[in-house]
């Protein structure tokens, strides 16, 4: 079964993949993560994300193009990235989950993928 | 109100496992009986702060508590209630007669709970749901589960336990060790799978540790003459004394060879060395004695200045012909690196099948350990970093972090 990683990020920790003295620490701790979701062969996909500030938002209503600098909400944590893993049920997802760094400083959200749609739905 | 509040706080703490394993008992419904103990205590913070607090308040909960069921068996309106409704008020009658306060069937309950027809993972907390009254989201974050599926779980197991018609009896002598080891087994869970770290560091289910000593003093209490109930508190009670050194004083993580070892409560330990060799009198070793006499042999570097290694190695080899977790055979290589070099100590760690330490973060952190140790430092680092992925706590991930970043 597939799981999305949702990982949202404070401010503090955005700012600490630039950070010089910082940056190793953040670097070393999602490639070590990334190496042990790899190595259990759990990993399907994922990425990282630019930081909030890159983002723009658009919005069509009533057919009226709407597009704004930043991102959708504007909330303490944001999301940096996910991870898509397959294990077999939502306890397995969430001890992957628990391990993502953001957890210890910001949150690690977990999601089941939906299967694709049915033929003819 | 809050005279009120802190009186239904402190009776609920204090009685709620004694009153719900009373009305459980005699009702054989778990869930009923706590929904109804749960009634009652909101019908008390109503109720106290206009009449006053009642002089005997776990009394007062029983009462309403056991209306509240007999009105249940009622509106249920089912023959059988009435028996069971009749049942009661006899039996409610003999111990007025008594003047007797509520009878303690907290130890049947606690075998109910580890019951062999009870799911394995369900009992720890239903156990701790049931004789301590804690709230399902609460286990759920220990045991990193969703609360609504450990809602679930409890609800089901509960059923289960009704439908089941699980007997709602201490177990006769013959039954008893197996019985009992499932008990231990349940509370040993509660306080938490951060013991099988090898370094002995992991504070994460603190909030559970304190509740899993409750409940092994409550067992030692009841069965004052079980060897392994008395293991397992002292196994407790020493990994429990040592965690004021477990972290610095700035929240680093300190491995157990380089712990301060005046951080250590010493009461707790001399209260498990005790325990320990009260257990031994019995001479019915068993694996909760063996792991706390593991423990105590750590624990002698308090007064000796040193580590027996060969000794604690020898009572792993021990431990895992009586228990063969993957845990102790980790914790076995590790003494064995200790005492007869990193070498020895990675072929025990190389004999482990890869399927069971895929994800064990403390086999890659022993790994990468004895690794650099040999100068083994490309193998180290791909091991540390496997550790440092697997790693929960920050702490554990930056000291891990900063013991690799030394090969770089």
């Amino acid at each position: 079964m597939q799981f999305t990683i949702l990982v949202y990020e404070t401010q503090s920790e955005l700012a600490a993949r630039t950070d010089p003295k910082r940056k190793d620490a953040y670097w070393g701790a999602y490639r070590a993560y990334t190496k042990a979701l790899r190595d259990a062969g759990v990993m399907v996909g994922g990425a990282g994300l630019e930081p909030p500030r890159t983002a723009t938002t658009v919005r069509v209503p009533d057919g009226k193009r709407r597009v704004q600098d930043g991102p959708f909400a504007d909330t303490k944590e944001q999301l940096g990235g996910y991870y898509v893993i397959d294990v077999p049920d939502l306890d397995k997802a969430l001890e992957w989950a628990a391990r993502c760094p953001s957890a210890s400083t910001g949150a690690a959200e977990v999601r089941p993928n939906m299967p694709p749609p049915p033929p003819g739905a | 109100m809050s005279d009120a509040a802190a009186a239904a706080e402190l009776a609920a703490r204090t009685s709620y496992g004694r009153l719900v394993a009373y009305l459980a008992a005699r009702w054989r419904d778990v869930a009923r009986a706590e929904d109804a103990l749960g009634d009652a205590l909101l019908a008390a913070l109503e109720t106290w702060p206009h009449r006053g607090v009642p002089d005997y308040p776990e009394g007062w909960l029983l009462t309403a508590a056991r209306r509240r069921l007999v009105d249940g068996a009622r509106h249920a309106g089912v023959a059988a209630a009435a028996e069971a409704e009749l049942t009661l008020m006899l039996q409610e009658h003999i111990d007025d007669q008594r003047g007797t306060r509520v009878s303690d069937h907290r130890l049947a309950l606690l075998f109910v709970c580890a019951h062999p027809a009870i799911d394995e993972a369900a009992r720890t907390p239903l156990m701790l749901q049931t004789v301590l009254g804690l709230d399902a989201a609460r286990i759920a974050s220990a045991f990193l589960v969703a609360p609504a599926t450990m809602s679930q779980r409890l609800v089901r197991v509960k059923a289960k336990i009704r439908e089941a018609g699980i007997c709602f009896e201490v177990p006769e002598r013959r039954e008893m060790a197996a019985r009992l080891e499932a008990v231990l087994d349940a509370i040993y869970a509660a306080y938490g799978s951060g013991w099988e770290d090898v370094a002995g560091a992991d504070p994460r289910r603190r909030g559970l540790a304190e509740e899993a000593i409750w409940l092994g003093r409550l067992v030692t209490r009841l069965l004052p003459d079980e060897p392994e109930a008395l293991g397992l508190l002292a196994l407790m009670l020493h990994c429990e004394a040592r965690r004021p050194a477990r972290r610095d004083s700035g929240g680093a993580y300190v491995p157990l060879r380089e712990q301060d070892v005046t951080q250590w409560s010493q009461p707790m330990l001399e209260e498990a060395e005790r325990l320990l060799k009260t257990a031994a009198r019995s001479k019915s070793p068993g694996r909760f004695q063996l792991e706390a006499a593991i423990q105590s042999a750590h624990a002698q570097r308090a007064w000796t200045g040193v580590t027996d290694w060969e000794a604690i190695a020898l009572l792993y080899e021990g431990l895992l012909r009586c228990a063969p977790t993957v845990g102790a055979r980790v914790a076995l290589a590790a003494a064995l690196a200790e005492a007869r070099g990193a070498e020895t100590g990675l072929r025990a760690l190389d004999a482990m099948a890869p399927d069971a330490v895929a994800v064990y973060q403390p086999y890659w952190a022993l790994r990468g350990q004895l690794l650099k140790k040999l100068g083994r430092n490309t193998q180290a680092l791909d091991a540390y970093d496997r550790a440092i992925g697997l790693s929960e706590e920050a702490a554990v991930r930056e000291f891990l972090m900063t013991r690799s970043a030394q090969m770089r």
